[in-house]
């Protein structure tokens, strides 16, 4: 039983990885891949984690699994956002379909305002 | 605890396998064909968790659970990395 549920885990976080790829290479521009990348290949390391933690069920493992889900959780969204603000800023071309841009909006209106842009 | 007497398992690791070295062949080719800067640098994130995936797999595969000390420095690493090269890119665009 418990073989059957780790194998699901581990072909199941597999498979997250492999959308994310495919996503990196069917999107059209840098935001779309990075909304692919950092949630998809983000499930799919903890469901792996999951899967190694339930075959091999030791305290070190788990603190350890805990470790890397906890750095991933907490720096993908931090990382990604930091390249996001910087591809903004070197003005990537953006891809069709976008039908806001807020960040573009409130750099627009620090200028017409005169304030210091950060 | 090794593979044997677990065709499942066997299995599911080899698919594993698989489909991430399928993965690590999507992402080289976004790396080499990024249209800029910054694809390349999200792919390298993707890179990364894909390593860590192949890592968590060899471990299933061997039963050495100490390998997960290198997803922890890989984890760490990545985060690092990107950090660094965005304050670096955005240097350059002040300048």
């Amino acid at each position: 039983m418990m073989e059957w549920i780790v194998s699901i885990l581990l072909i199941a976080g597999a498979l997250f990885m492999l959308v994310a790829a495919i996503g990196v290479i069917k999107l059209s521009d840098v935001y779309m891949r990075m909304h692919a990348i950092t949630k998809a290949a983000s499930l799919g390391a903890i469901l792996m984690l999951a899967a190694v933690l339930l075959w091999h069920p030791q305290w070190i493992v788990g603190i350890e699994a805990l470790m890397v889900v906890i750095f991933v959780i907490f720096t993908a969204p931090i990382g990604t956002h930091m390249i996001a603000r910087v591809a903004h800023r070197m003005k990537v071309p953006k891809g069709d379909g976008y039908i806001m841009d807020e960040l573009q909006d409130e750099l627009d209106r620090q200028q017409k305002e005169g304030e210091e842009t950060l | 605890m090794t593979l044997e007497g677990y065709p499942i398992l066997t299995f599911a690791v080899y698919f594993s396998f698989a489909s991430l070295t399928v993965s690590l062949f999507a992402g080289l080719y976004r790396l080499l064909t990024g249209p800029s800067l910054p694809d390349r640098m999200v792919v390298m994130d993707l890179i990364a968790s894909l390593v860590i995936g192949l890592i968590l797999t060899y471990i299933m595969q061997t039963g050495q659970t100490v390998y997960l000390n290198v997803a922890v420095v890989i984890a760490l690493l990545v985060f690092m990395g990107n950090i660094a090269f965005a304050k670096y890119l955005k240097r350059r665009i002040e300048k």
